[in-house]
């Protein structure tokens, strides 16, 4: 081997060893950006860094994806009734179209890491691929002749996988409904029952019955802030009995004694609010804690944010503060201290804002006023062994894209159904926060007036 | 060099037909033929669609009337429709991945993807219209698969069955009747 070979080979082996290093370096840190293939899309850009809660198992194929598709968003679909589930393609018959397009499979429609190809709800084929399977449509709606492919999901008519508010019979038994409701409210909080509804909630050491000052437990060693006591005492948990050590005694990892916490994770606010931080951990503040990630800041947001909120960690406590928990503040300023976007920048000037400012000054009826939580964080009612109760979908991603899904839990509890289908199609609308009339009208509630006509005409034969 | 082609085609021959022996000593030993399988997984499920309309939504919905059927069951908070509670079925069964499937199908499909697609299921569906009480036998190639494809009758069992499809708004006939075929269900078993 001549020398100028000997050396090109040190080179080559210098090279590949440096590299493999940095290589492994970079798969065990927290920054794996040199292994991402494209740009993240939006729901999942923060959680990039945690390639193993997509890729599950590094040889697994389309079905390991699958899985791990299903695994954060099953729930989802099977709640909205999914139009489009796996089960009406796996059947022989439906071969042919699955050959066009596999939609038994999530990724066909939303390839991650393609940002060039990704459009709006991370959908990364042509908007008109309703075509391949609905061709024929206009045979049997002759209201659709001529109406071009792209427009079924994009016109504020059709959903792929949720129509819960979009079903023909639905807007045949809303229509001609007035653009205001004359009940305009949303259902009650069923606030301060945590209690009854969780068997294993420790009654004997914390029996319900309101607190004072006198009974605060904080060890002796723990000073008491007057502030932090105030909160406290203002606060519904101190009226529940929730005492100081309920939250901030908690056990140690390594020894498994109870010792002081100060600043408690939102793992002990799950063992009363249960459903809340599952919402919360879905959503957008949460997902990065879900995944063992360091806490989402607003500086990550791709949204605009306020700068001088960039570095706040989200937690719980960010929109409830760590010790008031007053609902009312976290309904708006906790939502305002850090959006600076032109929909949150608009809400103090909307309508929507002086129902709300009503209510929490006591000029309305509680649940008339509309926060930015009656919206984002909707009511939601849920069984449970022990009753039913109202508490507030803690997600506030589960109703944004496509907002449609806004309509039944939030637009209706106060408008009509065509008035709410129009303004949610109306962007500017959405920019100015609602503060006047749709521009927009979406035509799906006129092609069902037109046949029930068409019905009674042919009846009336 | 030729030796070992020979010796290696001689033994791949070998393990074929001992393959294809250990193959015929199993179907003589128990198993069923498709058709046996398809006719037995159809009595099962037209005794249940039998017994849900007849003994669920016959009487608690049109006798009885202590309970809407409708196809917007969970919006109505009502019973789930007797072709949906079949649907649901077969939904599942595929979910679980069992390797046969069925479907329920119709000539005059209130919902449009329920008319028939292959020329297999337009054939049946005409057959079994046609000759009331036969049941229709075939097989096709399906996304590179090869099925033994049956279709039964779907008979209309009770008054709801009728009436309901009679004057729902998407239904291309009118004038059913109860005893008539108004679809068919089609069961694929792989071959």
């Amino acid at each position: 081997m001549s020398n100028k070979n000997r050396i090109y080979w040190v080179y080559w082996i210098v090279l590949t060893v440096g590299m493999t290093g940095y290589l492994i370096m970079q798969l065990t840190g927290e920054d794996k950006t040199v292994y991402l293939p494209g740009k993240t899309s939006h729901g999942h850009y923060q959680i990039e860094m945690a390639c193993s809660a997509c890729h599950t198992d590094p040889l697994g194929g389309g079905e390991v994806l699958q899985d791990a598709c299903m695994g954060c968003h099953g729930e989802e679909l099977e709640r909205a009734d999914d139009s489009h589930p796996k089960s009406k393609f796996t059947n022989p018959r439906n071969a042919d179209r699955v050959a066009k397009l596999d939609a038994r499979k999530c990724i066909t429609c939303h390839t991650e890491h393609r940002e060039e190809i990704t459009l709006e709800m991370g959908v990364s084929l042509p908007n008109d691929f309703c075509f391949k399977c609905h061709e024929d449509v206009a045979e049997n709606r002759p209201s659709h002749v001529g109406m071009e492919f792209n427009t079924c999901a994009s016109a504020g008519c059709h959903n792929f996988h949720d129509n819960r508010g979009l079903y023909e019979d639905f807007l045949a038994k809303h229509l001609d409904e007035p653009a205001y409701l004359k009940k305009a409210s949303v259902k009650p909080l069923s606030a301060g029952k945590a209690y009854e509804l969780i068997n294993s909630y420790p009654v004997a050491a914390y029996p319900i019955k309101s607190l004072t000052i006198n009974d605060a437990d904080t060890p002796a060693d723990v000073r008491n802030d007057p502030k932090v006591m105030q909160d406290w005492l203002a606060s519904s948990h101190s009226k529940a009995g929730v005492n100081c050590t309920a939250c901030h005694m908690q056990s140690s990892a390594e020894t498994k004694e109870k010792i002081w916490k100060e600043k408690p994770g939102y793992q002990v606010c799950e063992s009363c609010h249960e459903s809340q931080v599952k919402g919360f951990l879905a959503s957008r503040h949460g997902m990065r804690l879900a995944q063992d990630l360091s806490a989402m800041t607003p500086g990550q947001a791709r949204l605009d944010m306020k700068k001088n909120a960039h570095d706040r960690e989200l937690s719980c406590t960010s929109c409830h503060g760590s010790h008031q928990f007053d609902k009312k503040h976290a309904a708006v300023d906790g939502c305002l201290a850090c959006h600076d976007d032109k929909h949150s920048n608009q809400y103090k000037q909307s309508k929507h804002f002086t129902l709300w400012h009503k209510e929490v000054t006591g000029q309305a009826e509680a649940n008339t006023g509309v926060s930015c939580a009656t919206c984002h964080l909707p009511r939601k009612q849920s069984r449970h062994e022990n009753g039913t109760f109202v508490s507030s979908e803690h997600n506030q991603n589960d109703n944004l894209r496509p907002n449609e899904k806004m309509l039944r839990s939030v637009c209706m509890q106060c408008h009509g159904l065509e008035f709410s289908i129009d303004s949610l199609a109306d962007r500017k609308l959405i920019e100015k926060n609602f503060s006047s009339k749709p521009d927009v009208h979406i035509k799906s509630l006129d092609l069902v007036r037109q046949r029930k006509d068409l019905k009674k005409d042919i009846e009336g034969m | 060099m030729k030796h070992k082609i020979l010796l290696l085609i001689s033994s791949m021959i070998g393990s074929a037909v001992l393959l294809s022996a250990c193959g015929g000593s199993e179907t003589k030993s128990g198993g069923v033929s498709p058709q046996v399988m398809a006719d037995s997984l159809f009595s099962v499920m037209e005794a249940d669609r039998t017994v849900y309309t007849k003994l669920i939504i016959g009487r608690l919905a049109k006798e009885e009337k202590v309970i809407k059927a409708s196809e917007h069951w969970k919006d109505e908070k009502a019973l789930v429709l007797p072709a949906q509670m079949f649907r649901y079925g077969a939904e599942r069964v595929a979910e679980k991945g069992a390797p046969f499937s069925y479907s329920l199908l119709s000539l005059w499909p209130v919902n449009k993807q329920n008319k028939p697609k292959t020329e297999i299921e337009k054939k049946g569906l005409n057959f079994i219209a046609e000759n009331p009480g036969k049941n229709f036998y075939a097989e096709e190639e399906l996304g590179g698969t090869r099925y033994f494809t049956a279709v039964y009758p779907d008979v209309g069992v009770a008054s709801a069955c009728v009436s309901c499809h009679n004057k729902h708004k998407d239904s291309p006939r009118t004038d059913f009747k109860i005893g008539e075929v108004m679809g068919g269900v089609v069961i694929r078993i792989p071959l």
